[in-house]
């Protein structure tokens, strides 16, 4: 396990400050903890997902693991290097192994390039040479005939024909990791399919690994090895993907998974329907950040102490009190 | 009893020179009073337009044929005068995003208090109690309706704008898409919410959504879309059980699912939706179909009862009660 770990995240916090610019002298600063003290590692080949509501800090993680936002603290290591202490010239170099696809792919896509300048782009950016053949290649990875897209601009395209330029281009530099963040939400019910089926195909035929990160869960559980369910900036379970399906531990996974809704004429399971909305992630419950809306609560202890992640079977860890010794 | 009977719905937008895009290729359903039917499809397909032709807000440049009776009165053939009066007095629809829904610089209950006053000749002060009461209903405090929309959690603001749909008694509530913008845990809220209502005020709901597993929580009956045309209706276990038409075959095999999740590959429909623009006369969804043949080329598939309540559009199913031998 330890030797093919391709992404180590140890104690990573990202704490954005409420109070900006000269405002910041005379107030009190207060933070937004969107991701606190959260560690989690993806092996080689490995598909591992972050999943929970808006606002529990799951795309803050995406970022802070490729270097894109400055709040970031603790450890990310990429193939044994830090790279939150990478500086400019060796981070670019880097980059060139990372790359992420955006959820909105009418947004990600430069309107005024065409197909072929969209794809080509990261070679421009990375200092290699124009290379048709491998443009070619990208787009045939991405299961985009060249000859028909490579003269099309972004309004010609369909959602799904959109996502898949944008995961030609990220492939491009021929990366080992790509970070994933809702990637199918925009998507058509068929044309989602298309793209996780594409997704997998992709891992299978390069090696690839991936943080995918949604708030589906039926899309995880299509998708992922391996799951870490996040509520409020904090991992509270995780574990291989049949061990939170079959054996949810966390009363907030067992909430979670209760409600996806299922089709045909439902599981006949009851609901867990939690009260209310989370809470405001400036002024944090104290505690067990779940407590004021757990149904599962034991007492005094969840309003005292945050729960520490604790290893209930190999590979399965919960953060909460109900486990405790 | 039927409170909505569509009857040949077309809508259509006319676009330069003689050629028009046809949003809704004429449709026909009905929905019972006290019913909470689903249509689900996925972009384009039509299912928006449908209802926003039963409300009469579409844009000027579309023309809307056939008939949609509200309880025996055609709502295309009233005047704009007599309609102002059916939109919210009669049918009342929640749109997608409550925050674009609401007014951002009035308070919600006052919001929720208008259509009161308008339809219902409440004076204000009455108008704002009665907005209180329903939000109440819906789950919000009382409290929480002087406050303006931006105060409110997305959850909240649904409720406020479900609150509004209800406010004057609609017999004939419409949501489109209410739930897709929310995170999960509120969507089960609402959800729950809109079953309790049902079965407290017996709603007669057209619940539009394009996700499926949605649906089949909510509504008794499901209709498909398909570029503009319904290509099935049935009860929601039927549905899921025996899919007719190969559309929704392979639209149910494209869903993930929790339980499912290590059953194979999903799969997918090759190609994509045709063009609404001066569309032929044949089945639309030839192209992406497996089992077309060339016949499927000589004209529209006409929507028919294939088993007990259950319909579909495709001229391979056409008979095929006396081929199975069942009712």
């Amino acid at each position: 396990m330890a030797q093919s770990s391709l992404i180590e995240v140890e104690d990573l916090r990202v704490y954005f400050p409420t109070i900006t610019g000269l405002a910041a002298y005379f107030r009190e600063q207060k933070y937004v903890r969107a991701v606190d003290e959260i560690s989690f590692s993806i092996s080689r080949g490995e598909i591992f997902s972050l999943v929970g509501e808006s606002g529990c800090g799951k795309t803050s993680t995406g970022l802070a693991t490729l270097k894109l936002l400055d709040e970031v603290e603790g450890s990310v290591r990429f193939d044994g290097v830090e790279i939150l202490e990478l500086n400019g010239a060796r981070m670019r170099k880097m980059r060139e192994r990372i790359q992420m696809i955006f959820q909105d792919p009418y947004e990600s896509l430069n309107p005024r390039m065409n197909v072929e300048q969209i794809v080509s782009e990261p070679l421009k950016i990375h200092g290699r040479d124009f290379d048709l053949g491998r443009i070619r290649t990208a787009l045939k990875e991405a299961n985009l005939a060249p000859d028909r897209f490579l003269e099309k601009y972004p309004y010609e395209l369909s959602g799904g024909e959109r996502q898949r330029v944008a995961i030609a281009a990220a492939l491009i530099l021929e990366p080992e990791f790509l970070v994933l963040d809702e990637p199918v939400s925009n998507l058509d019910v068929s044309i989602k399919a298309e793209v996780l089926n594409l997704f997998l195909d992709l891992k299978e035929e390069l090696g690839l690994t991936y943080l995918f990160i949604t708030h589906d869960l039926a899309d995880t559980f299509y998708l992922s090895d391996d799951i870490a369910v996040m509520y409020l900036g904090k991992i509270v379970e995780s574990g291989g993907k049949d061990m939170i399906k079959e054996n949810p531990l966390h009363p907030y996974t067992k909430a979670l998974l209760s409600v996806v809704p299922t089709p045909g004429t439902g599981d006949g399971e009851e609901k867990i329907i939690l009260e209310g909305d989370v809470p405001d992630p400036i002024d944090l419950p104290s505690g067990c950040r779940f407590n004021p809306r757990c149904p599962q609560k034991i007492g005094p202890i969840c309003e005292e102490k945050s729960p520490e992640p604790k290893e209930i079977e190999k590979g399965h860890l919960v953060a909460c009190h109900l486990y405790d010794d | 009893m039927n409170i909505l009977e569509v009857e040949g719905l077309r809508v259509s937008y006319s676009l330069d020179g003689d050629r028009h895009l046809q949003a809704v290729g004429g449709i026909d359903f009905r929905l019972g009073k006290g019913e909470i039917m689903g249509i689900a499809g996925e972009s384009g397909c039509g299912k928006t337009t449908t209802v926003n032709a039963i409300m009469r807000i579409l844009p000027p440049s579309a023309r809307s044929e056939g008939r949609i009776m509200l309880e025996g009165k055609d709502l295309l053939s009233l005047a704009e005068k007599e309609m102002r009066k059916v939109r919210w007095g009669e049918v009342s629809i929640i749109f997608q995003d409550a925050q674009e829904a609401l007014n951002p610089i009035q308070t919600v209950e006052r919001q929720i208090a208008e259509p009161l006053v308008v339809h219902r000749g409440l004076d204000k002060r009455e108008a704002v109690k009665r907005a209180r009461e329903l939000l109440e209903l819906v789950g919000v405090k009382a409290e929480r309706g002087s406050d303006y929309p931006h105060q409110l959690s997305g959850g909240m603001k649904q409720r406020g704008v479900i609150a509004m749909a209800l406010a004057c008694r609609a017999k004939l509530v419409i949501a489109d898409e209410p739930t897709t913008a929310l995170d999960v845990m509120v969507q089960a809220q609402i959800l729950n919410l809109l079953r309790d209502l049902q079965s407290e005020y017996s709603l007669s709901l057209i619940y539009i959504s394009h996700n499926l597993s949605v649906l089949s929580e909510l509504c008794e009956r499901i209709t498909i879309m398909y570029a503009g045309d319904i290509v099935e209706i049935a009860p929601t276990e039927e549905l899921f059980e025996r899919p007719q038409h190969p559309y929704t075959i392979k639209l149910l095999e494209a869903i993930p699912t929790i339980a499912g999740s290590s059953a194979g590959r999903l799969a997918t429909i090759p190609g994509s939706t045709p063009r609404l623009v001066d569309p032929e006369f044949e089945c639309r969804f030839y192209d992406r179909c497996s089992e077309g043949t060339p016949e499927c080329l000589e004209g529209v598939p006409p929507l028919v009862e294939v088993r007990s309540d259950h319909y579909a559009a495709c001229f391979k199913r056409e008979g095929i009660e006396e081929k199975d031998g069942s009712k």
